[in-house]
């Protein structure tokens, strides 16, 4: 039986397109430090620190946890770095979390991040080899052939990325740390932007944001001395598949069907629509958003896209979906996974501000990455588990 | 000025041989002797102003200043500033530069220099990153004589450094990405079957990553097959064909997996799920041991197969 894991300390940088007034230390300090302060404690109250980012090409930073280590009041003290891709975010807060659930540490940091302005991730995710053709299509270009698919099988109308883009953007509004903020966002304004990968719009994707986000992780101990009310982890789960195989489906991967399923079998979870009061999932994409909701067994197959139109994972919904704008409006990729389930721990800690989901008592973070081959997820709650 | 519109040659010059001998006083002789020290400093006025560069009076008063001098900036922001697109041969920089007021950190007042912002050519626009609050420091000349010249201007804070990156591969396919590609330099595509689920994986890597078993049976596949799903690519990149161009999953026909391809030879918004194609190899002469021997997969003349026959392969 593994020892109980409380969220404690939650800090965010605000997400922007370029963060020159700071270096990559900088930026993870000003995360790190917002998340000691809302726990009040201080940098060598700290057991171990573990920080993750999305490939290193990005920033072209080979192994950043050795020259973060100081700047993240490491030294004499463990760290270590978590590589998923995309997921990497969710998969570092969940390694972190093991080192309290396996009794190894009292208060462990976690931070992810990520500073695209450095350099290209579309650049950085289109390495070519010399034995394969140059197909330079990005993350977009990769991810739309799945939404092509998922169209088709599942029936949708057109205009349901549509509505995911606004509803998100909407949220942004609500949140002070977001990146994308665009009043008066509308289906006309969606649908007015270019194709970039048809069948994704240009606001139908997310931006590329410079940020991070950090939490800090504690022990049932520890947690009793914390000053504000703390979330608890009901479970979590990791699974990953690879890119390509003979029967892999590809729009709804098995291992995020997997990860799911282990993760509401932790939490004694049978029906996370009507058991979870809020999710915050990883749809950089608008059409993500009906596609996961059928991954993670919201609703059955070719369901996903009525939940979306009738309103269901709006802020005022039955199960509001990325209260905080998701990654569709910030997305430092590295910390995006991280700000899920950050998110998720403020809805049930009651701290997520002008976004707060009423009444939220759990909520589940989700990150996803490479070719949707990566799944990391937590179900947090109020209540000890 | 450019001598289109600026003035002819003079016909008459004055000129006092040597320049003339100025006294500084003991103010603006410590301003000028602490600038050839590589330092900036200004006076404080009996009101606690620091004046730079400083005065032996307070200009607002005309009372004298104290004898306290103060070292300060030498780092400033920028209060104000005015773009020369085109420098005439007096003008201290040779490249579009601004005039700027410069209030030094610690001073309460703006000293006039010039600003260098960087490379530009004659006539170009200021660039956006100029701007009052702009963060600035002195460039100093190695060889100083007690002059305002002593700085050669001021130019911004270093705010971001270059890093450039670079990795040299001996890059190997291994042996079965080898023998694919032996196969496509002699225009045969190839794939392995999996002794358990019996699908044909092309290209074959050795192994089947659902079953995790090695694989080496080989089978050859035409270059015909179907696309199953695609997107049509509009962001231009210098690495990639002309936008619109589509990539497209193509299902070779008695393959078990998709591979993804470039479609071509009919217009981007007319390809389709379900549609046939056939690869389009370049000339055999130009033919290596790289995929790039197949330039994309173009449509073929058969009808379009059902959705419910490629489905499962999505």
């Amino acid at each position: 039986m593994a020892d109980r894991c409380a969220i404690i300390g939650v800090g965010q940088t605000a997400y922007r397109t370029k963060r020159l007034d700071v270096s990559m230390a900088g930026l993870l300090r000003e995360a790190a430090k917002r998340a000691l302060e809302d726990a009040q404690l201080t940098w060598k109250d700290i057991d171990a620190v573990v920080v993750g980012k999305a490939p290193d090409l990005f920033e072209g930073v080979m192994m950043p946890e050795t020259f973060l280590a100081d700047a993240l009041g490491a030294t004499g003290k463990p760290i270590m770095r978590v590589h998923t891709a995309g997921s990497v975010g969710g998969s570092t807060a969940i390694v972190a979390a093991g080192l309290i659930q396996g009794g190894v540490h009292e208060r462990v940091l976690t931070i992810a991040w990520e500073k695209q302005s450095e350099s290209n991730a579309t650049w950085a995710l289109t390495v070519n080899s010399p034995f394969t053709t140059s197909l330079v299509v990005g993350a977009g270009g990769y991810f739309a052939p799945h939404i092509r698919a998922y169209m088709r099988r599942s029936g949708a109308p057109d205009h349901i990325g549509t509505l995911v883009a606004v509803k998100d953007r909407q949220n942004a509004l609500k949140n002070p740390y977001a990146h994308l903020k665009i009043p008066g966002i509308s289906r006309e304004m969606v649908e007015s932007t270019p194709m970039l990968w048809e069948p994704i719009r240009y606001l139908e994707t997310c931006p590329s944001s410079d940020g991070a986000c950090a939490m800090v992780l504690a022990s049932e101990d520890a947690a009793k001395k914390a000053p504000s009310p703390p979330a608890w982890v009901h479970g979590t789960s990791m699974r990953s598949e690879p890119m390509t195989f003979a029967g892999r489906d590809s729009v709804s991967p098995q291992g995020g069907k997997d990860a799911a399923a282990d993760v509401y079998r932790q939490a004694g979870i049978t029906d996370p629509r009507r058991e979870l009061d809020c999710a915050e999932v990883y749809v950089p994409f608008s059409w993500y958003e009906p596609m996961w909701l059928e991954n993670l067994g919201f609703c059955g197959e070719s369901e996903g896209w009525k939940l979306t139109e009738a309103g269901a994972t709006a802020l005022d919904g039955d199960i509001p979906w990325n209260a905080s704008g998701g990654v569709l409006s910030s997305n430092p990729i590295g910390a995006s996974g991280m700000i899920r389930f950050a998110e998720a721990a403020l809805q049930v800690r009651g701290l997520a501000g002008e976004h707060q989901v009423d009444g939220a008592r759990r909520a589940l973070g989700h990150a996803y990455g490479g070719g949707a081959q990566f799944f990391a997820m937590w179900i947090v709650g109020s209540d000890k588990p | 000025m450019p001598s289109d519109t600026g003035p002819s040659e003079p016909n008459h010059v004055l000129e006092f041989p040597g320049g003339y001998t100025r006294s500084v006083g003991p103010v603006i002789g410590r301003f000028l002797s602490e600038l050839r020290d590589g330092r900036l400093v200004g006076v404080r006025t009996a009101a606690g102003k620091v004046l730079v560069p400083p005065s032996e009076y307070d200009p607002d008063t005309g009372e004298d200043v104290t004898d306290e001098f103060v070292e300060v900036g030498p780092a400033g922001t920028v209060t104000t500033w005015s773009w020369v697109p085109r420098p005439a041969k007096e003008h201290p920089l040779g490249r579009p530069f601004a005039w700027a007021l410069i209030r030094p950190d610690g001073a309460d007042t703006a000293i006039l220099h010039a600003l260098d912002v960087g490379v530009f050519e004659e006539g170009a626009k200021p660039p956006r990153f100029l701007k009052s609050g702009m963060r600035v420091r002195p460039r100093w000349r190695p060889d100083r004589s007690g002059g305002i010249g002593d700085i050669e201007c001021f130019q911004p804070e270093v705010t971001t450094i270059n890093a450039p990156t670079r990795l040299e591969y001996e890059l190997k396919g291994g042996r079965a990405l080898g023998r694919f590609l032996e196969g496509i330099s002699q225009g045969r595509i190839l794939g392995h079957r999996c002794p358990v689920c019996e699908q044909v994986i092309v290209p074959m890597k050795g192994l089947c990553p659902r079953d995790g078993v090695a694989t080496s049976e080989e089978v050859e596949l035409p270059d015909t097959g179907t696309v199953t799903t695609f997107a049509v690519n509009n962001i231009p990149d210098p690495r990639a064909p002309e936008v619109p161009f589509v990539s497209a999953y193509v299902l070779l026909d008695g393959a078990g997996l998709t591979m993804l391809t470039l479609v071509a030879g009919i217009p981007a918004d007319q390809v389709r799920m379900g549609m046939r194609v056939k690869a389009a190899w370049r000339p055999r002469e130009e033919w290596d041991r790289t995929m790039a021997n197949i330039k994309w997969f173009e449509p073929i003349d058969e009808p379009d197969v059902p959705f419910e026959e490629i489905k499962d392969f999505m």
